[in-house]
């Protein structure tokens, strides 16, 4: 269908001028009218723009993934606008998305290579950065890297990765790095955003990502929505919501609930701002609700047929440093006060009744023995599981989760109940959204699975309008992060390091001998700015992320990367707070300055050309990426490598001299030569150009810098003039990373596809996309497992993840048995119970601290800080604050505070008018400010299975500047 | 002209020096009114808050600078110097939009008189009206600006009313359906000055609208949404109330809102009225015989 209509484009080209004055006139008027425009008078108009190309692309930012539209006239964007065919946005953007074009016209773009040198033009990790040539900064680069690796190994050396990677970068950075380096030290900064959600999928599914689609959307009676200010951070999901809200303002409900009042919350039937980490209680007390007092309501033909109960550990710390090499590292004391709960804590007056089923009481100690098997779970009975639910009383629950002290108690218990009632209500919809406020948490994951869990108890998962769906922040945290898998512990396509099968799988379709992929996760995102600080990385790349802003605990890893011997290489395209800290910066292509691909929330895929030559010398990332791998011969990285912890990576030298290879061979002749890719992908075309690269309406051909070069002839890192590697290594990046997925229930569809449709949803089976899995009436995996009689014939669904479905039975405290039961095509349904995050506000430091975002700005604010509009907007960070609390401390709106934590401070100004309105006690700051630097203030704490930092609660304490 | 600019200053001193030397300070206004008259002012021009209305103002102001100054120093002021200040003086050097032809500026104000441009630098309705108190005639008027909380009157900055926001409905982004509403998000009464309105998108059939609507009577003009607009020249911008208000006749009150009677207080009575239809005398109308159609 899309096909035709990219033909019937075409045809608007042969329409005379009479007919296109008439056209432009109709567009008008049915515009002025909010009609509904033919598609063929949209296209035709467009192309009456004299000499402009347009062409289809997606929105840079969030993971909402809207079509975008953009024109291009001698080389530079002219015009933007939102994709009338796509069917996230119809034709409609946020502001960030308005202004995407601008973000790669910022004055202060980077353009040429950068390095701290001497005056004698060395490099001197206390020099001064000065602009240097690719071939010199390669140079310096290979050599920092090799004295890194050769130190220390695979261990030594690291990657931040990124959920903004397109998904050929990400899969050819992770390639680079498990295949060629051997080192599984890559992780994007999309731990810090979908690690908790990632996490539970695989402990409840066994497979990533959200079952259902945005389509839930317009099917659902009720949205739940936890911890996410969506108003702001997905406008355009947000639109929808609204929309639907006011189809039928009487039967569809909105709850939103958060630790403070947002944009969100203004469309709330039911509003509840509750205690931070107080989710758990509360989803705790839905379910007692449900199977205490309305057992009718579980569907128990789902439950029976689909469900298990399982649970796990409790004392599993705070993935905090460990306390005794804290000190080591000379923490200071106060700090010390927080990082000792990674060992033990003590059982506060809140949480005594949650954990009286484990025996404990208030003021008992919990030694954190299962620090490293946060993960296992083992199944419960579902008396356990009822008797696990005992305590979460409306009493109880309502007590400790009110979160505005301000709100009358009855008043807040009225509300829970009433939530519960619609979570409940038989034959009413429900969808459960969440975002940063369940993933970044000391017990993300846990709270994650509690969605789920109560979703499962009434069957109301995986089916139209029904479902608890994760949304994602990142335009590609999906796409790449999680389904490249450019984590410590990933392998593309679900699969991970540590399982033998799946490293023999990846090999297999690698190229590379049995054996070379290590079987030891990696660092994690925090842990490579840990390592960082413990001297065990000495190299580490930044690509397209930040994370010397976005990382908490800050002030440490500036230290780490300033004093201690160590090379910081930042590929970026603006000078941030992470190139400051570096010792080399890369000038890096943006998004429309490259071919790409970025995987939505709803597992939808989206392909864009490049559309016009990046500025100066900047050259896209996989330009960084793929040169890097010429640099290193076989006999330098397939080598024995002895590892940190006594595993022994084999010499896999012999190995690969059978399959052809010579140690003389480099790591892009092996992983991304055409050669390499005739290997893995023998039947695709990779000519360059080819009709894929054909614009659908004026028939010109995209520049594909990585493919052949452009007219800069940008001298490259061999000092030779960039010629391009001479076939379509984007298209063999894609066509040779979709073999991980295809037959497994990931499938993609081929390249030249994705540029005929706007996305398509995965798994993608013979070109169909799939909205609902697990779902038999949608998902043709589900169908195939009810066919094989590997799932219930007279039912409909299949939870089919492969991951995790093997677990023994035990009861609340622990497993009991050894023996596994089989759990193919099961799902679970978790018992976790509610704790304190190990920094609550005391006496000293007496307010919580939230961090997060605004709608006008991306992240660390690189891109949109510098869109002149953006930053007019919203110039700077402030700190949300009651007004009370501002009284209190002799403070007025737009005054100057500090914000002090254990750890650092920042001054940020004032405001108790506004978007956010915390209750008295806590204070909001969104973190897109590097002078505003919230980080240097949070805590690292994270959650010990996702391993994903809360941002959302710490202590701090406020007063005047 | 810039250079005159001292000298300006120096004599604006002097002025202010004798006028509290002499306690006289309310005289200002018989003083100073007919300098200031000869200087034309732009109706667009906005005041600070607490300013009586434009014709007392100009004849009140005795230009002695003392609200730019304390809106210079005021706390929240970044930096503290004039370039980040919101009050500015009329002066001839400093008339100048930064970006021509992109927002509403002035052409005229009269010398030495305060005003503001919300577009480079609005007002940030600082609790403590630090500009008001300290004019000395009266031109700022602090009863302008005051509530009574808890029996005593208080500075209330909610009661500015220094201009109106107008959206422009054809240009307002959100009015296209996209998600902007940073206007909204930057009012500091926000859901009070500034409100959504939902509507549904009948083109798309699944995104709904997020209009900004202005309610005139607790928008103060502070421009806080004109600034944060993102569209070239701003589709919300801040007018003088006098320019962007219509004003309803004397004699009709709502029924259902009691303040409402303030709005005629003052009020004469109905005044004779008077239509083409009833401007001759009775006796000329009934008088002509036209009734009968012509046979």
């Amino acid at each position: 269908m899309e096909v035709k209509e990219e033909k019937k484009q075409s045809t608007g080209l042969e329409m005379s001028r009479r007919d296109f004055l008439k056209t432009s006139a109709a567009v008008a008027a049915a515009a002025a009218v909010g009609m509904e425009v033919p598609e063929e008078a949209l296209a035709a108009a467009s192309n009456a723009e004299a000499g402009w190309r347009w062409d289809k692309a997606v929105c840079r930012f969030c993971g909402t993934g809207c079509g975008i539209m953009i024109a291009v006239k001698n080389d530079r964007i002219v015009a933007v606008k939102g994709d009338p065919k796509a069917p996230v946005n119809k034709g409609l953007n946020c502001i960030k998305g308005y202004f995407t074009a601008k973000i790669m016209y910022g004055a202060d773009r980077l353009t040429k290579p950068l390095l701290r040198m001497n005056e004698k033009g060395e490099f001197d990790k206390k020099g001064k950065f000065r602009p240097v040539s690719w071939k010199k900064a390669y140079e310096v680069m290979v050599q920092q890297f090799k004295k890194a690796y050769n130190e220390l190994g695979p261990e030594g050396v690291a990657i931040f990765g990124s959920g903004q990677y397109t998904i050929m970068e990400g899969y050819a950075a992770a390639k680079l790095m498990k295949a060629g380096f051997r080192s599984n030290n890559i992780d994007p900064n999309a731990r810090h955003c979908m690690a908790s959600a990632v996490a539970a999928f695989i402990q409840t599914y066994g497979i990533d990502e959200p079952p259902g689609c945005y389509d839930d959307i317009e099917l659902t009676d009720t949205f739940m929505v936890w911890g996410s200010n969506m108003a702001e951070m997905h406008p355009i999901l947000w639109a929808r919501v609204t929309d639907r809200k006011l189809s039928d303002p009487d039967r569809v409900k909105v709850v939103v609930l958060s630790t403070f009042r947002h944009r969100t919350m203004d469309l709330a039937d039911i509003d509840i701002v509750f205690r931070p980490n107080t989710d758990l209680a509360m989803m705790n007390y839905i379910a007692r609700e449900i199977v205490y007092n309305h057992p009718e309501a579980i569907d128990w033909d789902f439950v029976n047929k689909y469900c298990v109960f399982t649970t796990g550990y409790i004392d599993t710390g705070y993935g905090m440093r460990n306390p005794q090499r804290a000190r080591e590292l000379g923490y200071s004391e106060k700090e010390m006060q927080t990082v000792m709960k990674q060992a033990v804590k003590r059982v506060s007056a809140l949480e005594a009744p949650a954990l009286s089923i484990y025996g404990y009481k208030e003021g008992d100690v919990i030694k954190m023995k299962h620090a490293k098997q946060a993960g296992k779970h083992w199944i419960i009975s579902f008396e356990d599981f009822k008797k696990a639910l005992a305590p979460y009383t409306l009493d109880y629950v309502a007590r400790i989760a009110k979160g505005d002290p301000d709100e009358p108690l009855e008043q807040f218990k009225e509300k829970l109940k009433k939530m519960a009632e619609l979570y409940i209500e038989k034959g009413r919809k429900v969808v459960t959204f969440w975002t940063m406020g369940f993933n970044q948490h000391t017990r993300g994951t846990w709270v994650n699975e509690h969605a789920y869990m109560i979703h499962h108890l009434l069957g109301k998962q995986a089916q139209p309008g029904n479902g608890a769906f994760s949304i994602t922040g990142q335009p590609s945290a999906c796409g790449t992060a999680r389904e490249v898998g450019t984590f410590a512990h990933r392998l593309p396509a679900d699969m991970v390091v540590f399982n033998p099968k799946h490293r023999k799988i990846s090999e297999k379709i690698w190229r590379v001998p049995h054996g070379t992929i290590n079987p030891k996760v990696g660092s994690h995102i925090v842990k490579i700015m840990r390592d960082l600080e413990d001297g065990k990385i000495k190299f580490a790349w930044v690509q397209v992320c930040n994370p010397w802003q976005d990382t908490a605990n800050a002030n440490h890893w500036i230290k780490a990367a300033r004093k201690m011997d160590n090379f910081i290489v930042v590929s970026d395209s603006y000078p941030g707070i992470s190139a400051k800290v570096a010792d080399l910066i890369l000038p890096a292509a943006m998004i429309y300055e490259k071919w790409g691909a970025y995987g939505n929330a709803e597992r939808r895929s989206q392909h864009w050309r490049q559309q016009v030559t990046p500025p100066g010398e900047a050259m896209p990332d996989i330009f960084h990426i793929v040169e890097f791998s010429k640099f290193f011969k076989l006999k330098e990285v397939w080598k024995e490598w002895k590892l940190s912890n006594g595993t022994v990576l084999p010499n896999v030298l012999d190995k690969a001299r059978e399959m052809g290879y010579s140690p003389e061979d480099t790591l892009y002749d092996v992983l991304f030569s055409e050669k390499a890719f005739r290997r893995t992908i023998p039947d695709v075309d990779l000519s360059y150009p080819q009709p894929v690269a054909k614009n659908p309406n004026t028939g010109e051909i995209h520049l594909n810098t990585c493919a052949v070069g452009d007219k800069r002839n940008v001298i490259g890192v061999d000092g030779k003039p960039w010629k391009g590697y001479g076939f379509f290594i984007e298209k063999a990046l894609w066509e040779e990373y979709r073999l991980f997925g295809n037959g497994h229930g990931h499938d993609l569809g081929p390249f030249d596809l994705y540029h005929k449709v706007r996305g398509l949803r995965w798994p993608v089976v013979d070109g169909k996309e799939t909205p609902w899995r697990f779902n038999a009436d949608y998902d043709p995996y589900a169908r195939k497992e009810i066919e094989a009689g590997r799932a219930p014939r007279d039912g409909k669904f299949a939870f089919y993840g492969p991951a995790l479905k093997k677990l023994p039975r035990g009861n609340l405290f622990g497993p009991t048995s050894k023996e596994k039961v089989d759990l193919t095509n099961k799902t679970k349904i978790f018992f976790r119970p509610y704790m304190d995050p190990p920094e609550p506000p005391d006496n000293e430091y007496p307010f919580w601290l939230a961090t997060g975002r605004v709608l006008e700005h991306w992240h660390s604010g690189t891109m949109t800080m510098r869109v002149p509009e953006l930053y007019r907007a919203v110039p700077e960070a402030y700190c949300y604050m009651h007004p009370k609390d501002a009284e209190k401390l002799g403070v007025k709106d737009n005054d100057l505070v500090w914000v002090e934590s254990r750890r650092g401070k920042v001054k940020a100004r004032v405001k108790t008018r506004g978007r956010n309105r915390p209750p008295r006690g806590l204070v909001f700051i969104p973190w897109f400010d590097e002078r505003v630097y919230i980080n240097k203030v949070t805590l690292d704490a994270t959650d010990p299975i996702s391993k994903q930092t809360d941002y959302k609660k710490c202590a701090v304490k406020i007063y005047k500047a | 002209m810039n250079k005159k600019a001292p000298v300006d200053r120096e004599r604006r001193k002097f002025f202010i020096r004798v006028l509290q030397g002499l306690g006289l300070a309310a005289l200002g206004g018989s003083i100073w009114g007919g300098y200031i008259s000869e200087a034309k002012t732009d109706e667009i021009v906005l005041r600070p808050p607490g300013a009586v209305p434009e014709e007392d103002f100009v004849r009140k102001c005795i230009k002695c600078g003392m609200c730019v100054e304390a809106c210079k120093n005021r706390e929240n002021n970044p930096d503290r110097t004039k370039q980040t200040a919101t009050l500015r003086l009329a002066s001839p050097g400093d008339h100048r939009p930064k970006e021509k032809g992109k927002y509403i500026y002035p052409k005229e104000v009269a010398l030495g008189t305060p005003y503001f441009v919300p577009r480079e630098i609005p007002c940030y309705m600082c609790e403590d009206i630090p500009c008001v108190p300290p004019c000395p005639t009266g031109a700022l008027d602090p009863d302008l600006v005051s509530s009574v909380k808890d029996g005593k009157k208080t500075l209330d900055i909610n009661k500015a009313r220094m201009g109106v926001a107008v959206v422009d409905m054809e240009h307002c982004i959100a009015y296209w359906g996209l998600q902007c509403d940073a206007c909204y998000r930057a009012c500091p009464l926000i859901d009070e000055a500034i409100k959504l309105e939902l509507r549904r998108n009948p083109r798309t059939g699944r995104h709904a609208f997020l209009l900004p609507v202005v309610y005139p009577d607790v928008c103060t003009g502070c421009g806080l949404c004109e600034h944060a607009c993102v569209t070239e020249k701003p589709a919300i911008f801040v007018l003088p109330r006098e320019l962007a208000l219509g004003r309803v006749g004397k004699h009709y009150i709502k029924g259902w809102e009691k303040k409402e009677e303030q709005r005629i207080k003052g009020s004469k009575g109905v005044q004779k009225t008077i239509t083409p239809k009833s401007e001759k005398p009775p006796e000329e109308y009934l008088n002509v015989e036209d009734l009968l159609d012509e046979e």
